[in-house]
């Protein structure tokens, strides 16, 4: 058996509190009413209040939210693909070449891959802007949307492809009526990742975008580079509420489901 | 259901028939994979309304052979008819075969009733009639009630039924059955080797079963295919496949058996032989199925239960051998007695433990005797 | 060939070979090519009219002349040195405190075990900017780090630790911390806890049998964490260019520099392409021990 030590205890008290405390700290002094952000001099929501009252922010939200939306979305619908050509596309020429083009991206540092797009859109002449920033977004994702829907397509059961075709499915129906119902939810991760990524994303944006097209982390970066600003936490608090309720609530719905289920196999085998 | 005492009803053997085409005809089929030949030229035919058994150990190419039926291998060379039809080249949503999966494969995001429904609405089939048919055959596999439950919210058993309904729906000409009970447990599989039969009989359906289980193929087979390395080593009906093996793989493989290797010699006018196998030995008498010259290298083969023991010495048996119980496995019903001869072979004997607590006869140590008649067993060449 | 599958196979692979492949190409060439005050900033440029001669012409005048510089120039090779060294450093950190924390979860109740996952990987979803960012105020001469210390009397003097180094350290271990976690809680989780029961009933102690039985038998997952920490933080650019200071040189904040301050494409291409053939070494090692690891589990 295994037992949890009070080493084990401390350890995970101390990891935690290293993990989170940075944040929580972000997360009070939003609310601090003195410009200097190290000093708390009371509560006060003013900066929020100035956060959304800032135009280039907004803009650079607003233009974050659609290069995302469009990227994760394309990434997606790429992403799967290609997960279905690895896994189910047998052997064709150049095999070889394509997975390797689906995992190097994963481990490519983000200036080498934002510096050769760029080169690339220089070099055929497309003006940089929200398109550019989309492209290179849905390239880099693609590929770890890849990896989430092949482990899941690796897991199951090639014989209820092979059971569709057999019942008289074209491969393109069996495609659409068991095999995407069933890795739909590694299909949805694999969305919810890019979207992140995509949001996320610094140096390949920067490397991309043009003049019009400065997205959220662009802005975060230039103006944190000055320091440490109460308007950056405020924003920060809002990026981090966001994720968190998001991450919580899909973990208690798919556990959730995953009782559901586990209480329904064992009435199964009881009847 | 016949009647057993009017009249014997006529014996189905449609393979004896020379008049009877088959349902499926194999020519010189090849199956390659690679460097590893998975079918080696295989030429086989199995008749409507069989319930025809591929048997053999893992890796001897029967699932190949199934998989080339449902569409989802193409034989490297030869012709694969059905119906007359070469389908070699036809893909498996076109073809009137239908596959039950060992895994089940049931499609684990629609209900019981949309599992079977799922072939009927491809083959664009009314939906009041393909409500009809899934009420039809949820009640053929006693699942009536289940309909609106989803795979994971029944049992293994249960799982097993929906398979089975789901590629009977279609009313395929011709039903592939992968390892169909291999998941489940001993008793539960006996049960279900019946209703597999009874379900068989009474939808006429060809049934082709891939098992490595030679009680399971014997139960329930027409006739089975005995298999080793890609090649059909011997086909024929489970009484012939026991009692009148082809080859000592066969006999080995299916059911107990006594092996004697020895050269034939000394025809008797009869057509008996006698097989000298072991220096201090009487010789073997037994009965050839064709006639074998002198000095073949040949295998005596006979099933335990029909090597009698005794205490005393039988008077007037072809065959009587001496030697001292090694071994008794008790297994409640019957009882296999390890004998060692003399010269150190063991032979094996069974009894039935007929009287419910028998005054055990033989022990450990014990000398007794062995006899046999001169066609308790097969002499083999192969 | 089914012309469904071909369109399957087409659509992603041009994809990738447009987006990926050729602007690779694309940073090789320039690479070779001279600094030039034109617009795009290099020369030669192909002129496909001229044909044939044109090409020719236009191969004549690569050379490797942006290489060269790189070795002339102690700052590249510096600047690789210390990303190295860096990234190295940080990822011994990372180890030493990612272990004990995998270690907890794996050592904790089964019923505890999806939460602190979730904990683990939370940070993970949230902005990689942002927790950089947390720790700039952490950090800073007046910033929580100091004042806290100042107030428990460790320390007379504010510490130095912002725009150094230690910061890039810091700011390393932290945000890559869940790749290490993770892998390592793989291994240990999937430890059969009966092994430990063997050992004791051996004779070894409960130390003894970590030391001899669990820590062994994570090494998979340590490796696999190590590489996932080491190949990202030796590109990295924005822990560096934000914790890091003036003083501190990384591979990622030089090519960003020679790129957007300098405007020196051809040598910011030589740079990203020597900082590729660096990485080939950890990533052909991490993949092999990926394969290592899936045969022995099968």
């Amino acid at each position: 058996m295994r037992k949890f030590t009070w080493f084990n205890a401390v350890s995970l008290t101390l990891g935690f509190a290293f993990l989170y405390i940075p944040m929580l700290i972000l997360i009070i002094f939003s609310f601090n009413s003195s410009k200097l952000v190290t000093v708390w001099a009371g509560f006060s929501t003013k900066w929020y209040v100035e956060l959304l009252q800032n135009e280039a922010f907004l803009d650079a939200a607003w233009v974050t939210i659609k290069v995302a939306v469009a990227s994760s979305t394309a990434a997606t619908v790429l992403g799967t693909m290609a997960a279905y050509v690895l896994v189910r596309g047998g052997r064709f020429a150049g095999r070889t070449l394509f997975s390797g083009m689906i995992y190097a991206p994963l481990v490519m540092p983000e200036v080498i891959t934002g510096l050769s797009l760029l080169l690339l859109f220089i070099a055929i002449g497309l003006d940089r802007g929200v398109f550019t920033i989309v492209l290179a977004h849905t390239t880099f994702s693609m590929c770890y949307v890849s990896v989430v829907v092949s482990s899941r397509l690796v897991s199951f059961d090639r014989s209820v492809e092979e059971a569709a075709l057999d019942l008289g499915c074209t491969p393109f129906e069996a495609f659409r009526l068991v095999t995407l119902p069933i890795i739909f939810p590694a299909v949805i991760s694999g969305w919810l990742l890019a979207f992140t990524l995509s949001l996320d994303d610094l140096v390949i944006a920067s490397f991309t975008a043009g003049p019009s097209s400065t997205t959220l982390p662009i802005k975060i970066f230039s103006s944190v580079r000055l320091g440490v600003s109460p308007e950056i936490n405020a924003l920060s608090t809002i990026m981090i509420a966001i994720v968190a309720i998001g991450v919580i609530a899909a973990s208690l719905v798919s556990k959730q489901a995953i009782a559901r289920r586990n209480r329904e196999k064992k009435e199964a085998i009881q009847a | 259901m016949s009647d057993p005492v009017s009249a014997t009803p006529p014996v189905f053997a449609p393979w004896d028939d020379p008049s009877e085409t088959p349902l499926i005809h194999f020519q010189n089929v090849t199956k390659r994979f690679g460097d590893f030949t998975a079918i080696d030229d295989l030429t086989i035919d199995i008749y409507e309304k069989e319930f025809f058994a591929l048997l053999g150990p893992s890796g001897c190419g029967k699932t190949t052979l199934m998989r080339m039926l449902a569409g989802f291998e193409t034989p490297s060379e030869g012709v694969i008819n059905l119906a007359g039809k070469n389908i070699v080249s036809v893909p498996p949503n076109k073809r009137p075969v239908n596959m039950m999966f060992q895994s089940y494969a049931l499609f684990p995001h629609l209900t019981v009733a949309q599992n079977i429904a799922f072939g009927l609405e491809r083959s664009k089939m009314p939906k009041d009639k393909v409500g009809a048919r899934v009420d039809e055959m949820l009640k053929l596999v006693q699942l009536e009630k289940f309909g609106g439950r989803k795979p994971h919210q029944i049992s293994g058993g249960q799982r097993q039924r929906v398979a089975l309904a789901r590629s009977l729906a279609k009313a395929p000409k011709l039903l592939l059955l992968d390892e169909p009970l291999g998941a489940l447990d001993k008793k539960l599989r006996t049960e279900t080797q019946f209703e597999l039969m009874e379900i068989q009989e009474s939808t006429g359906t060809t049934f082709v079963i891939v098992t490595h289980d030679q009680e399971e193929a014997m139960t329930v087979a027409s006739r089975i295919a005995v298999m080793d390395h890609g090649r059909m080593v011997q086909v024929d009906t489970p009484d012939r496949i026991y009692e009148t093996p082809n080859s000592a793989y066969v006999a080995d493989f299916i059911g107990d058996v006594n092996l004697i290797e020895g050269n034939a010699a000394s025809h008797h006018k009869d057509g008996k032989i006698e097989i000298h196998w072991r220096e201090g030995e009487p010789p073997v008498v037994g009965t050839p199925m064709v006639p074998i010259e002198d000095g073949t290298r040949c295998t005596f083969a006979i099933r335990p239960e029909k090597v009698h023991i005794s205490k005393e010495h039988p008077e007037g048996k072809a065959n009587i051998l001496h030697g001292k119980i090694l071994d008794i496995a008790y297994l409640g019903n019957i009882s296999t007695y390890h004998v060692e001869l003399p010269n150190g072979h063991v032979v094996k004997a069974q009894r039935s433990n007929s009287l419910r607590i028998e005054r055990r006869k033989f022990t450990w140590e014990d000398e007794v005797w062995l006899w046999w008649t001169d066609t308790a067993g097969v002499v083999l060449t192969a | 060939m089914r012309p469904g599958r071909t369109l399957l196979i087409l659509v992603p692979y041009l994809w990738l070979l447009a987006l990926f492949l050729v602007p690779f190409g694309i940073v090789f060439k320039i690479s070779l090519s001279d600094t030039a005050l034109a617009i795009p900033p290099y020369l030669p440029t192909l002129d496909l009219s001229a044909g044939w001669s044109g090409f020719m012409e236009f191969l004549s005048e690569l050379d490797f002349e942006n290489y060269v510089f790189l070795t002339e120039d102690d700052l590249y090779l510096k600047a690789y040195l210390s990303s190295l060294s860096i990234a190295l450093f940080s990822t011994v950190l990372t180890l030493l405190v990612g272990f004990p924390i995998a270690y907890g979860m794996a050592n904790a109740p089964e019923h505890w075990r999806p939460a602190l996952m979730m904990l683990v990987i939370l940070p993970f979803w949230t902005s990689f900017l942002i927790r950089v960012y947390a720790w700039m105020g952490i950090l800073a001469n007046e910033g929580f780090l100091n004042q806290f210390l100042l107030w428990t009397g460790i320390i007379a003097e504010p510490l130095q630790i912002m725009n150094t180094n230690k910061a890039v350290y810091i700011g390393i271990v932290y945000t890559y911390l869940p790749f290490m976690v993770l892998p390592i809680y793989a291994t240990l989780e999937k430890l059969d806890g009966s092994l430990l029961e063997a050992a004791e009933d051996l004779g070894c102690g409960r130390t003894e049998a970590f030391w001899r039985v669990t820590f062994p038998l994570s090494r998979p997952g340590m490796v696999a964490g190590s590489f996932l920490v080491f190949i990202p933080a030796l590109g990295e650019f924005v822990i560096p260019s934000l914790l890091g200071g003036s003083s501190t040189l990384m591979i990622g904040k030089v090519l960003w520099e020679e790129f957007f301050s300098n405007r020196d494409w051809p040598v910011a291409s030589a740079v990203a392409v020597v900082l590729l053939l660096i990485l080939i070494i950890p990533i052909v090692l991490f993949q092999r021990n990926q394969q290592k690891q899936q045969e022995a589990e099968q």
